[in-house]
């Protein structure tokens, strides 16, 4: 067996410390249980401090498990927590663009539509929240294939059917479309799905900048994608609904 | 597609709530602009009794006001008029020489005056002004409060009939500030407003002079009532100096306006902490049989009064934030509908509750909550889906006896406030209704209704025609539960809701 690494046995030690017994310790009662240096308890200590695993109390100096631990252990984002904090922002994009809204999480193999705002003109639509849409074919899923690493890697394994003539089934080219989103921040959906659709998607991350879904505006490709074109003020608005969202996750801004 | 910050001229609605005052303008499409909101202190003295700081609320307003045109990025010269909607009922009086309050608001939920209305029913009861005003004899409602006021703040009797007093519900105060105060602000309030005093004749729309000797309150200390839409006067300083001030609606009705309920038959609920409904009975008074209430809806300038019927249900939001703090099920509201989606239906139990007894259409204060039909096979999740469905059965109650009032039967329902956002709420709430349930797509209905009125009244919209066309579908639920299905599980509800009824003996 190859040795292990020494440094995060001891994190991991100290971690437990905390955890056990009494809640607080200072520094020299964390280094003289484990035997260690007050030098090398510290470095430890910090490092663990920076990723956010241990806090130090500022009057006593002494030191806790951190925040980071708690939500380390319930970390998924409740899906509907996050249609709630979507929903102004989602229905004032659907009602500038004139376009449906969408908003979809990974589940499984593809992206499950959690959210659906309609198109605002008085038109017969059905909601389509609880649909699943595929993974390397629509804005969405390009947009969690390209940010999430679990998504990408069902979009790697899984069957890439053609649904049009202009769906990217090849891997290599599949790789450098999730590139291109990650270099720009959005991705779209030039009729790869169905005949006639266009979608443009960008990412919502939450407070710790992890990717937790995607909003896309949808619409007929004559409008959505004029001469061939997407419309920029379309790709502006729907990245700024995604901020938004973002935001009111607690993502940082960026 | 328009811009999203699109040129002006606006419309600012000012919503002086329960628990916060906000703020929101407006652009002609209906969409928001800017909003700015602060919370004012809930003041408890006694267990029943709640009061808020109407010098703080006003100051409030004026604040998010000023905050709400600064984050517009525009001035006064862009706003074309304001709006103000109001939490309903609550209850001021102040010198009108100073534009000092006597005493604090008396709020809506302040119950002091449970006592002194079983005493004003005489040996009538509850319904001794119902024909008048449409409203049981309950402590919800102003009147009462300015009597407590009046016998209990010293001197204040003198005072009032001298005339140096003022009363007013939210509405009238901030309007009485906002055009000037003590320097001739004008004091007025709206009909919707006016018709949740207990004091106004609803066939006359004007004060009833026999319910005022009844309740010993003289008529020097009232507004005068107005309608919803029109010009009661212009702001006098502040940001806003000169702005016609155009609108006043009580919230329920003002989200009634706002989800462009213009039709007789045309409905709206809004779900938040409790649900309130109201449905549009056009120029019909319809008195309730099965404890409704009759109210003012809403009127249009020198047009005739559009009436409602409303229902209302104390808990539905608040029942998940039991189930959040109290029983510790979910971690955040929105989790009930992750626990809830996890099974297939209810597993059999139902939950009424009934927390301070039935309201409409029982009425019956002996009652307390209940989970029937518990077997070893329920889960919290079956909880969780039998809390949803309690929320959805006591709208479906509130329907059948609106049609039953009434005689219209519910084409649709028009749906807002925070519970909207759960989906398996909403399909459930189509099931049980055997309607479709619609979903605007701007939530913030009640600041819209009071914009809307504000923006009639000025000319910036023409007519409730174009009102209408502002009004854009968000979402849509449609019935898919069978007949029978549905049939069978209503059966079981009321079941259930029987079995939490005469729980408290009788009161001694």
């Amino acid at each position: 067996m190859a040795k292990n690494i020494q440094s995060l046995e001891r994190a991991a030690a100290m971690l437990r410390l905390l955890a056990g017994g009494e809640r607080r310790l200072g520094l020299s009662d964390i280094a003289s249980s484990l035997g260690l240096a007050k030098g090398t308890a510290h470095g430890i200590l910090r490092t663990l401090q920076a990723e956010g695993f241990v806090e130090q109390d500022a009057p006593s100096g002494r030191y806790q498990l951190g925040a980071e631990l708690l939500r380390l252990g319930n970390s998924y984002l409740d899906v509907h927590e996050l249609r709630a904090r979507a929903l102004v922002w989602t229905d004032d994009l659907a009602r500038s663009s004139g376009e449906s809204v969408h908003l979809g999480v990974l589940h499984q193999q593809g992206v499950l539509i959690v959210h659906h705002v309609f198109r605002p003109d008085d038109s017969r639509q059905v909601l389509e929240v609880g649909a699943m849409q595929p993974l390397h074919s629509t804005a969405l899923g390009k947009v969690l294939s390209a940010y999430d690493p679990v998504a990408h890697s069902e979009a790697v394994e899984v069957t890439r059917e053609p649904f049009t003539p202009r769906t990217v089934t090849d891997l290599e080219d599949f790789e450098s479309l999730l590139d291109m989103t990650r270099a720009r921040g959005w991705a779209a959906d030039v009729e790869e799905t169905w005949e006639g659709v266009a979608s443009v998607a960008a990412p919502i991350h939450d407070r710790r900048r992890m990717p937790v879904g995607a909003v896309a505006v949808t619409g007929a490709v004559e409008r959505v994608c004029p001469d061939g074109e997407l419309r920029p003020e379309l790709v502006a608005a729907v990245r700024d609904c995604a901020r938004a969202v973002s935001r009111d996750l607690g993502a940082n801004r960026f | 597609m328009t811009d999203a910050h699109t040129a002006g001229p606006f419309i600012a609605a000012i919503d002086q709530g329960t628990t916060s005052s906000r703020c929101i303008v407006f652009d002609k499409d209906g969409r928001i602009v800017s909003v700015d909101q602060k919370e004012h202190e809930q003041i408890f003295p006694k267990p029943g009794w709640v009061e808020h700081d109407a010098t703080e609320i006003w100051t409030n307003v004026q604040e998010v006001v000023a905050g709400a045109i600064v984050k517009a990025g525009i001035t006064a010269a862009d706003v074309k008029a304001i709006g103000i909607t109001n939490q309903r009922e609550t209850t001021l009086m102040w010198d009108k020489n100073t534009g000092e309050p006597v005493h604090n608001a008396l709020v809506w939920q302040d119950t002091r005056t449970d006592a002194l209305c079983k005493e004003l029913g005489r040996n009538v009861g509850q319904d001794r002004f119902r024909r008048e005003t449409g409203l049981p004899l309950a402590s919800y409602f102003s009147g009462p409060k300015v009597r407590w006021l009046l016998d209990n703040v010293e001197g204040l009797r003198e005072r009032a009939e001298r005339g140096d007093i003022l009363f007013g519900t939210m509405d009238s105060w901030v309007i009485w500030n906002l055009t000037g105060g003590p320097r001739g602000g004008v004091h007025v309030t709206d009909v919707t407003n006016a018709s949740r005093t207990l004091l106004m004749n609803l066939h006359e729309m004007a004060w009833d002079e026999r319910i005022l000797q009844s309740l010993d309150i003289p008529a020097a200390v009232l507004p005068e009532i107005r309608s919803s839409a029109e010009v009661y006067g212009t702001v006098q300083g502040g940001v806003l100096d000169g702005v016609p001030v155009a609108s006043a609606l009580g919230d329920q009705q003002a989200a009634l306006f706002g989800q462009t309920c213009f039709a007789e038959g045309e409905a709206k609920s809004t779900y938040g902490t409790g649900t309130f409904m109201l449905m549009n009975t056009g120029d019909k008074i319809i008195n309730s049989y099965s404890g409704l209430l009759t109210t003012v809806g809403y009127q249009i300038g020198d047009k005739k009064p559009v009436y409602a019927l409303e229902g209302s249900i104390a808990v539905t939001g608040s029942l998940v934030q039991w189930m959040r703090d109290q029983m510790g099920l979910i971690k955040s509201a929105a989790e009930i509908e992750t626990l809830a989606s996890s099974v297939e239906d209810n597993g059999g139990a139902y939950f009424v509750p009934a927390f301070s007894g039935l309201f409409a259409p029982y009425w019956r204060s002996d009652a307390r909550g209940v989970i029937a039909g518990l077997t070893r096979y329920v889960t919290k999740a079956h909880i969780a889906r039998a809390v949803l469905e309690a929320t959805a059965w006591q709208t479906r109650e509130i329907t059948d006896a609106m049609t039953k009032d009434s005689g219209v039967e519910l084409t649709a329902l028009k749906v807002d406030g925070g519970m909207t956002s759960n989906n398996l709420l909403m399909q459930t709430l189509s099931d049980f209704l055997d309607a479709p349930v619609v979903r605007p797509m701007v939530a913030e209905t009640t600041c819209l209704g009071a914009a809307y009125a504000a923006g009639l009244a000025v000319g910036f919209w023409p007519d409730t025609d174009a009102l209408r066309a502002n009004w854009r579908r968000a979402a849509e639920w449609t019935p898919r539960m069978d007949a029978d299905k549905r049939d069978s599980e209503y059966k079981n509800w009321l079941k259930a809701v029987e079995r939490s009824m005469g729980w408290l003996e009788e009161e001694k």
